[in-house]
């Protein structure tokens, strides 16, 4: 179980940042985790995984507090920062030195996952790779760990695409009942079919933090050649393939989640979404 | 798959799979494919495709069985054909006699074109 509660934290001591985020995860789920820029969606993942202490509060990771850095937690969680550090290794060398850490990891998935991404057949050191390509070494070795909690800022972004592609496969056989896995993004399109569960964060607060089942069982995401008048609309859009509209969901209909949607129609209604997914 | 569109991801599977039964490409009394399996096909959660079994073993389409995996039902693609129709009556029909009415468009118009087609 993963869990923040009043979590504080502020670079800046007369600017916090964050003022008592709670964030409750269950596992199972493949959570998108969106914000605009600077809104601390990684140094949110950085105090989860114990690269940064909160202020107040506490991130609890199967009951105990990230921030102790314990050596079982570091073994069920693997961060893939969108920032990658690469030592001076060849693949091998790199696998050799860090699988150890990770109980779980395979090395029959770490292989199949290069050849998928079509890196098995580079010999050089890491560092010498592209960023796309060292990007796909760290996303084959990060899947590999088979960690209970999966954590990823940005993974898509450098990917050629083809690749995305292969990621998204790969993530869909990487989901499973026990494992948690969170992907911080703002492209939404390259992952919208995989992410099960949305957290939006904005200015310092979790403001909306639901699976897509529940989700659009509350919200109705239509599309329309005239605007509707009836019921709560959170949001309208006007295109030329008709007007989008996110709406209160009153006659339980079910209708196919926009990601770009949910997040403009939550940034102007914080109150109407902490009512309605309370 | 073009997810794209206005229909959740998990009834686009599902109609998906009832063209797989009524094409006989899954064929009455196979196995169907595995959850985790179209998920990787078609790169959406698990969990989605899921739901999509689910909702076909409510409709008695597909039949879990336990530790075996899931198989088609005898008569899936009569129950198919049952669905289907019930669905084009309801929501195809009304749409269509909805635009003849905006083009002014008689129906012997219509019925010309469909015995021309014969």
């Amino acid at each position: 179980m993963i869990k923040l509660e009043n979590v504080q934290f502020g670079y800046n001591a007369n600017q916090p940042l964050f003022n008592g985020v709670d964030w409750q995860l269950e596992s199972g789920h493949l959570y998108g985790l969106l914000g605009r820029n600077g809104a601390g969606k990684t140094t949110l993942l950085k105090i989860m995984t114990g690269l940064l202490f909160p202020h107040a509060g506490n991130a609890i990771i199967n009951g105990q507090p990230a921030c102790k850095r314990s050596s079982q937690q570091l073994c069920d969680v693997y961060f893939l920062q969108e920032e990658i550090y690469v030592p001076h290794l060849k693949i091998k060398q790199f696998e050799a030195a860090f699988a150890p850490f990770y109980p779980n990891f395979s090395h029959e998935q770490f292989l199949e996952y290069l050849r998928d991404l079509e890196m098995d057949n580079m010999h050089g050191f890491i560092d010498k790779f592209s960023h796309g390509q060292k990007k796909k070494v760290m996303i084959a070795f990060a899947l590999a760990t088979n960690v209970p909690l999966l954590i990823m800022d940005e993974p898509t972004n450098g990917l050629d695409i083809p690749s995305k592609s292969i990621f998204r496969k790969i993530l869909a056989s990487y989901a499973d009942e026990q494992k948690t896995v969170i992907i911080s993004t703002h492209q939404v399109r390259d992952l919208h079919s995989l992410i099960d569960a949305v957290s939006i964060l904005d200015n310092g607060r979790m403001i909306l933090n639901a699976t897509n089942d529940v989700i659009t069982d509350k919200l109705l995401f239509d599309v329309d050649n005239q605007k509707s008048q009836d019921g709560n609309v959170f949001y309208t859009e006007e295109t030329p393939r008709g007007i989008y509209q996110v709406k209160e969901n009153l006659n339980h209909i079910d209708s196919a989640l926009d990601l770009e949607l949910l997040f403009n129609a939550a940034i102007q209604n914080k109150k109407e979404f902490t009512e309605l997914f309370k | 798959m073009d997810f794209k569109n206005t229909q959740t991801i998990y009834l686009q599977i599902v109609n998906w799979v009832f063209e797989q039964i009524l094409s006989g490409t899954w064929k009455p009394g196979e196995r169907a494919k595995s959850v985790r399996e179209l998920a990787v096909a078609f790169e959406v959660n698990p969990n989605t495709v899921m739901r999509s079994y689910e909702y076909l073993q409510n409709q008695e389409i597909i039949t879990n069985k336990r530790g075996i995996g899931y198989f088609v039902n005898e008569d899936a693609p009569e129950k198919i054909h049952t669905i289907r129709k019930k669905e084009f009556m309801e929501q195809e029909v009304p749409e269509f006699i909805k635009n003849m009415k905006l083009l002014g468009i008689d129906i012997q118009e219509i019925v010309k074109i469909v015995n021309s087609q014969k």
